[in-house]
């Protein structure tokens, strides 16, 4: 039986009502997203862009701060007060969106034939059959690097673990350098960073991750148990109270040019550009002893579709046809350096730090982060899970056996992959 | 003895007495119902409700209630975040109160001058958002930039120096120590206003009988404040069951590491909103917050019939 609460929704109408309930108008677009580090370029480049093409309808870029926008967003959604253009997390919050019909399927929008399935999968249903969000961009893990902190003590981008490590041992004797700028405070810092830049070599990228999610492989096997492992033999290179490092004092090191090696998502790119004076490189994650095929954490990051409940949904299809082609793509993934388009089209990338890093699409299988696709819709989360584990790895307080055993058991509390 | 009455109000026909009340109550009794009762009562009802995939909400009773007491997925965590809370409370009552009540003794000595500078000084980090303060406070604890271990160091305590705010042993006594330099200016002032109170002639015949300054604060004037320091304590139980801010600001919604500083009103707002790829869970969430408010009301009711009868208090 199910019953709707009325008079609970009414209460949300009159809260929309009390806050200043502002209706889209016809010929007016607002977006709603968590890059609020983009509205400068949206309000300068991208939406000046779009005008050429429709000069009549007004686009307004309304983003939040990155860590309210799921909780700022669904509320807006219920209460009707969100805009007509959704920025979409990948999988599973935006497909609860869709699920809650806040989301228009996007299956009939021209240029959709311009990304492939895995672009999509991040924002179709399960069965693959439908998609809502338009696919915008990708960020890329790996390693970047002083090249300066390089060149004192003569070392050349590592290609192995070992090498890793060797220059690791270099930087620590030398001591002029933190060697890993990496801080645990924040946690997610350690996991994304840390655990699914260099965890695709050890279990094969995209093999290892539906491996995962068929029940076929365990959190407790012995590839990820290594991640593990050489996550916590970074500490003793890590900077001096790593545990209370927060993730702006990790890019605040790197770009006071402190420290050597800051593990990376590409979009850490920008922010370098504009506050780092010395030269950078980029080397995607070693190999492990004997492996010789690379993988990398190409992970659909961003998308973007319609509110359903838009009342200017024929200018918000104009706007979403726009993002489908290669114009598009090529502005956005230039004009913020480490976002790498989605689009079939191959895109000429400007910055040499991030050409770099999109290079390694060529050499190295790509893969996106193992907990977002349908691994973490159950509780305990395993998204959080990993952050907690792999910040106390790190930090000392968890062995990287517990650290499996405790991740698998709270997947294995929820999860029962298909059979 | 009888409360007064005045002989307008006693005079005064029944009807026309009644619309005075509502005159007089009404706006309030409108606004706390539409801001207190019924978010309060909604919340309550949200509580017994569960979602499912389409968002469409089903009844199911305790359903809720009983998953977060008795399933250790939710019931791990909220014990976790409920003891933790109880060790916020405790550094509270252990140092902020009896800061504040010493504060408020020394600022009430007569010959103490800036007076006024002191007391402004005091209360000034009250007025501070919570983002300024958390903020603040994690660049002075940073081992990166921070000034605390220069500080330290300059007195010949650098070995005692850690990153306090990352240590599970250490993160939650020192964001309840953030808290505590905070708001450490509300008892002083509650306190202070208090001692004021207290005549003169009480302080002088002290004096004559031959009681030093902190005699005649601990023999006469404390047991007068009391009243008022159990009016702090019950501000502060009721403000730290349901402080989160700092904790969110500082640490992020998943209080780490490892949920050592965890507390009810984290946990709430992870469950309600979610965090990252975990959805949020209103109903869920709904009961949580119900909870909380069991748990502050069974303290309230605690302190108002047990410990508020036994306060003696004193008419000058």
């Amino acid at each position: 039986m199910k019953t709707q609460l009325s008079w609970m929704r009414g209460g949300v109408a009159l809260a929309a009502l009390l806050t200043g309930f502002v209706a889209a108008q016809a010929g007016s677009l607002k977006i709603e997203s968590w890059r609020n580090d983009d509205a400068d370029i949206w309000n300068s480049k991208i939406i000046p862009a779009f005008n050429k093409h429709y000069p009549d309808i007004k686009v307004e870029f309304a983003p939040s701060a990155p860590k309210e926008y799921n909780a700022a967003l669904n509320a807006r959604l219920d209460g009707g007060t969100a805009g007509d253009i959704i920025a979409c997390r990948p999988f599973d919050a935006s497909l609860d969106l869709y699920n809650k019909h806040h989301l228009d399927s996007v299956n009939s929008i021209k240029g959709m034939e311009n990304f492939s399935d895995v672009a999509k999968a991040a924002w179709s249903t399960d069965d693959g059959k439908t998609t809502f969000c338009i696919p915008q961009a990708s960020v890329i893990h790996g390693f970047i690097y002083n090249e300066d902190a390089f060149k004192k003590i003569g070392a050349k981008p590592p290609k192995t673990i070992a090498e890793f490590h060797d220059i690791l041992d270099k930087l620590k004797k030398d001591g002029t350098y933190t060697p890993i700028d990496l801080g645990t405070a924040d946690q997610w810092e350690a996991a994304t960073m840390g655990f699914q830049n260099i965890g695709p070599d050890y279990w094969k990228g995209e093999t290892g991750r539906l491996a995962l999610i068929a029940g076929k492989e365990k959190f407790t096997d012995p590839q990820y148990i290594a991640v593990f492992k050489e996550l916590a033999s970074w500490a003793p290179y890590m900077g001096n109270g790593f545990q209370a490092q927060t993730y702006p004092d990790s890019q605040n090191l790197f770009s006071l040019g402190k420290a050597a090696i800051y593990p990376a998502g590409s979009w850490d790119i920008s922010t370098f550009r504009s506050q780092a004076k010395f030269p950078m490189g980029a080397f995607p994650p070693p190999l492990p002893a004997g492996d010789t095929d690379c993988y990398i954490s190409d992970h659909t990051d961003i998308a973007m579709g319609v509110n359903s409940a838009s009342k200017n949904k024929a200018d918000a299809q104009k706007f979403l046809e726009w993002l489908t082609t290669p114009e598009f793509a090529e502005l956005y993934s230039n004009a913020l350096p480490g976002f790498f388009s989605l689009n079939k089209t191959p895109v000429k990338v400007d910055d040499a730090l991030a050409a770099t890093m999109v290079g390694w699409r060529k050499d190295c299988k790509s893969t996106i982060r193992n907990s977002y696709q349908i691994l973490s819709r159950g509780t305990p989360n395993l998204e959080n899970e990993l952050w907690n584990v792999s910040a106390q790895v790190i930090n000392g307080t968890l062995t990287p056996e517990a650290a499996g055993k405790q991740v698998q058991d709270g997947l294995d509390k929820w999860y029962k992959p298909a059979k | 003895m009888a409360e007064p009455v005045s002989q307008v109000v006693a005079s005064m026909p029944r009807a026309k007495f009644a619309a005075l009340m509502a005159l007089f109550l009404g706006p309030s009794v409108a606004i706390y119902t539409l801001f207190s009762i019924y978010p309060l009562i909604a919340t309550m009802g949200l509580s017994t409700y569960t979602t499912d995939a389409t968002g469409a909400y089903r009844f199911a009773g305790l359903a809720n209630f009983v998953i977060l007491l008795t399933d250790a997925v939710w019931s791990k965590p909220f014990w976790n975040a409920a003891w933790n809370n109880l060790i916020f409370f405790a550094v509270h009552m252990a140092v902020q109160n009896p800061i504040g009540i010493a504060l408020a003794g020394l600022l009430s000595l007569p010959q103490l001058r800036f007076r006024g500078f002191y007391r402004t000084v005091i209360f000034l980090p009250t007025m501070l958002s919570v983002v300024i303060v958390g903020f603040s406070w994690s660049l002075i604890l940073s081992p990166l930039w921070g000034v605390a271990e220069g500080a330290l160091k300059a007195v010949g305590l650098g070995s005692w120096f850690a990153p306090w705010l990352g240590l599970p042993s250490t993160a939650l006594a020192t964001l309840a120590l953030i808290s505590v330099w905070q708001f450490v200016g509300i008892p002083m002032m509650l306190i202070y206003a208090a001692l004021l109170n207290i005549p003169d002639e009480l302080v002088d015949a002290a004096r004559v009988d031959g009681l030093g300054q902190f005699r005649i604060f601990w023999h006469i004037k404390l047991p007068l404040v009391l009243p008022t320091i159990g009016l702090v304590s019950i501000l502060t139980f009721v403000g730290n069951f349901n402080a989160f801010d700092l904790i969110y600001s500082v640490k992020g919604a998943l209080a780490g590491p490892n949920f050592a500083s965890d507390i009810l009103g984290t946990f709430f707002y992870r469950t309600f909103f979610g965090n990252q790829l975990q959805l949020g869970n209103p109903t869920m969430g709904a009961a949580v917050a119900t909870v909380m408010f069991f748990i502050i009301l069974v303290g309230v009711c605690f302190y108002l019939f047990v410990i508020q009868r036994r306060l003696r208090r004193y008419a000058f």
